[in-house]
C-alpha cells in the first residue's frame, strides 16, 4: 500500500486553514465585544448611579435639592447648594488663573521657543502634567497654605489659616495647565507654515499675527483643550480635599472655607454605608458630575465643529 | 500704543507665563525632593517596613503595605486594563469597524476620559454595595483598570493609526487573516503601545479619587485578594493633615517615593519606545 503523500499534504494543509480560519473567526468576536466596551461602560455607569440615586430623588423633589442651603444628612437635610457653589467658585477662579498662562506658555513653546530650549520645557510640562494630584496638594499644604494665611488673607483682611476656596482654585490652576498647555500647543503646530508666512508676508507682526492668525486656526483645539481643563477642575477630588476646609456652607468669599460636590462626597463617605438615604444622596452627587461633566463634553463637539467651519483656513 | 511695543510686551508675556509653570514645576518637585528626602535619609527603612499597631496616630513602623498595596493594584490593573484597551484599539482600525462606528466609540471614549475619576471610585463604591461585598484589593484593581482603559486606549489607538499602511497592504498580500494581520500592525506600532502601557501605569499609580472608597484604606498588610489595602496616593491624602508630625513626615516619604516612581516610569517609557522602535518599518538602528 503506498501512502499517497499528496492527500496527506492537502488535509496538513486545510487543518491548517481551517484553524487559522477558527482564530480569525474567534479573535473577531472578541474584538467586537471589545468595540461596545466603551459605549457599555458609559451606559452602565449613568444607568447604575441613576438607579442608585432613585431614593434620594424619590423622597425629595430635584428642585429644592438643588437650592436648599442646608447640608445635614444626619437630619435628614440634604441641600445641595453650598457645594454647587463651592464648585462653581473653584472652577471659575482657577479657569480664569490657569487659561491666560497656558495658552500663554503654549504660544511661547510653539512660536517662540527654538531648539534645545524648546525640547527642554516641552519635556518639563509633560513631566508636570504626570505628578500625580495628591503631591500638588501636599506641597500645596506645605507651601501655598502658609503663605495664604499669612502673607495673601491678610492683605484682603482677611482671617484665615490659609485652606479654602482661594487656595483650591491656586493650585486646581497649577495642575491643569500643562494639560492645557501640550494639547493647545499640538493644535499650534499642526498649523501649517504658510499661514505664519502669508501673515508676516502682508506686514503683520508677529504678534499680529498670531492673535489674529494662529489663535483662531488653532481655535477649536485650544478651546477643546480648555474645556478638558475644565473637566479636570469640575471633577477634582483629591486637591480640594486636602485644601478647602470642608465645611458645608455658602461661602461667605474666596477666601472662606467651603465644599465642593466631588469633596461632599469624600468627607461624608464614613457616613455613606449606614444610612440608606446619604448613600442614595452622594451617588446622586456623582451622577451630577457625571451629567455635566458629559453634557460639556458633547456640547463641546458641537461647539468645535461650529468652530471649525467659521475659522477654517483651507 | 505702538505695534512694535505691542509685540515687545507680548513676547515678555509668552515668555513669563513659560517661566512661571517651570518655576512651579521645580518648586513641586524640589520641596517633594527636600521634605520627602529629608526624612528618607534619616530613616529609609521606612520604606520596606509593615505599619505598627498604632501607625496612623504616632507612626510606629513603615508604608512598605501601601508600596505593596500600589504595585498589587496597579500592576494586574494595568494587565487587564491593556488587554481591554489593545482589543478595542484594533477594533476601531478600518479593517474591523466603519468609520462611523469607530467616531462614535471614540466619542464615548473621550467622554470617558474626561469623567473625573472619583465617579469611577463612587460607580465602583455603588457595585461593592450591590453584591454585598467589602472594600478590597479586588474593588480597588475594577476601579483603576476601568480608570486607565480610555487613557491606554487612546495611546494605543493613535499609536496603531500611526503604524505605516505597507504593513498591512503587505501581510494581506501574503495571504494573511485580518487577526494576522493587525498582530503584525500592533507589533509595528509596539513604541507607541508600549509608551500607552507605561503612561497608564504612571496615571493609575498616581490616582487616589479612584481607590479612596474602593480598596479600604487599610494601615496592615495587604493579606489577600478580598482583604482592605490601601495605595501610595491614599496613604498621602490620609496622612498630610495628621496632628502628628511623624506621620506627617511619612507622608512626605511617600510623596518623594510616589514621584521618583512616577518620573522614573515617564523616562522607561521614552527608552522602551526607542528600543521597541526596531520592529517599526524603517526603525531598525
Amino acid at each position: 500500500m503506498t501512502i499517497d503523500t499528496d492527500t496527506l499534504r492537502n488535509q496538513a494543509q486545510s487543518s491548517r486553514l481551517s484553524r487559522r480560519l477558527l482564530a480569525e473567526r474567534y479573535s473577531s468576536y472578541w474584538l467586537t465585544a471589545a468595540g461596545y466596551l466603551a459605549i457599555a461602560l458609559f451606559a452602565g455607569i449613568t444607568l447604575l448611579l441613576l438607579y442608585r440615586s432613585l431614593p434620594i430623588l424619590a423622597e425629595y423633589p430635584l428642585s429644592s435639592m438643588l437650592t436648599s442651603a442646608n447640608w445635614d444628612p444626619a437630619e435628614s437635610n440634604f441641600g445641595f447648594l453650598p457645594a454647587i457653589v463651592g464648585t462653581v467658585y473653584v472652577t471659575t477662579l482657577s479657569m480664569a488663573m490657569g487659561v491666560p498662562i497656558a495658552i500663554g506658555a503654549a504660544i511661547y513653546i510653539a512660536e517662540y521657543a527654538e531648539g534645545r530650549t524648546k525640547t527642554l520645557v516641552a519635556a518639563l510640562i509633560d513631566v508636570l502634567a504626570a505628578i500625580p494630584s495628591v503631591i500638588f496638594g501636599l506641597v500645596a499644604l506645605i507651601v501655598v497654605v502658609p503663605f495664604m494665611g499669612n502673607y495673601v488673607a491678610p492683605v484682603f483682611s482677611e482671617n484665615t489659616v490659609g485652606v479654602g476656596i482661594f487656595t483650591v482654585s491656586l493650585v486646581m490652576a497649577i495642575v491643569v495647565t500643562p494639560f492645557m498647555i501640550s494639547l493647545s500647543v499640538e493644535s499650534l503646530e499642526s498649523l501649517p507654515d504658510e499661514l505664519r508666512e502669508t501673515s508676516l508676508g502682508v506686514g503683520a507682526t508677529k504678534f499680529e499675527t498670531i492673535r489674529s492668525v494662529l489663535l483662531r486656526a488653532a481655535g477649536p483645539g485650544i478651546f477643546s483643550a480648555i474645556l478638558l481643563g475644565f473637566g479636570r477642575v469640575f471633577g477634582a477630588t483629591i486637591v480640594p480635599a486636602l485644601l478647602i476646609g470642608g465645611q458645608t456652607q455658602i461661602p461667605s468669599s474666596v477666601f472662606s472655607t467651603g465644599q465642593t460636590l466631588p469633596t461632599l462626597i469624600v468627607n461624608d463617605f464614613g457616613e455613606l454605608m449606614s444610612l440608606p438615604l446619604t448613600q442614595s444622596a452622594l451617588i446622586f452627587v456623582g451622577l451630577m458630575l457625571v451629567i455635566v461633566v458629559w453634557l460639556f463634553n458633547f456640547g463641546a463637539m458641537i461647539v468645535q465643529r461650529r468652530l471649525k467651519r467659521r475659522w477654517q483656513y483651507q | 500704543m505702538n505695534r512694535y511695543t505691542t509685540q515687545r510686551l507680548f513676547g515678555i508675556a509668552v515668555r513669563t507665563a513659560a517661566l512661571l509653570i517651570v518655576g512651579v514645576l521645580l518648586l513641586v518637585i524640589g520641596v517633594t525632593v527636600a521634605r520627602g528626602g529629608g526624612v528618607l535619609l534619616a530613616d529609609p527603612s521606612i520604606v520596606v517596613t509593615p505599619p505598627g499597631s498604632r501607625y496612623m496616630l504616632e507612626g510606629t513602623g513603615g508604608f512598605l503595605h501601601a508600596v505593596l498595596g500600589s504595585l498589587f493594584i496597579v500592576g494586574p490593573a494595568t494587565a487587564v486594563s491593556m488587554v481591554a484597551a489593545v482589543s478595542t484599539a484594533v477594533y476601531l482600525q478600518s479593517d474591523y469597524s466603519s468609520d462611523r462606528f469607530s467616531d462614535a466609540v471614540n466619542m464615548f471614549l473621550n467622554v470617558l476620559w474626561g469623567t473625573p475619576p472619583i465617579v469611577y471610585g463612587v460607580f465602583v463604591l455603588t457595585l461593592i454595595i450591590a453584591a454585598g461585598a467589602q472594600t478590597s484589593l479586588f474593588f480597588g484593581i475594577i476601579a483603576i483598570a476601568i480608570f486607565q482603559y480610555p487613557i491606554m486606549t487612546r495611546y494605543t489607538d493613535e499609536a496603531l493609526r500611526a503604524a505605516p499602511e505597507t504593513v498591512r497592504e503587505t501581510t494581506y498580500g501574503v495571504g494573511a487573516t485580518r487577526f494576522e494581520s493587525m498582530r503584525m500592525t500592533v507589533r509595528a506600532a509596539a513604541p507607541g503601545v508600549i509608551a500607552g502601557l507605561v503612561m497608564g501605569f504612571a496615571r493609575g499609580i498616581g490616582d487616589a479619587a479612584t481607590v479612596l472608597f474602593t480598596t479600604g484604606r487599610s494601615t496592615r498588610m495587604p493579606g489577600g485578594l478580598f482583604e482592605a489595602a490601601t495605595t501610595l496616593p491614599v496613604l498621602i491624602f490620609d496622612q498630610a493633615m495628621s496632628f502628628n508630625a511623624e506621620v506627617r513626615s511619612h507622608a512626605y516619604a511617600a510623596a518623594f517615593v510616589l514621584t521618583i516612581v512616577v518620573l522614573g516610569l515617564i523616562l522607561l517609557s521614552k527608552l522602551l519606545a526607542g528600543r521597541y522602535a526596531r520592529y517599526t518599518p524603517g526603525g531598525n538602528r
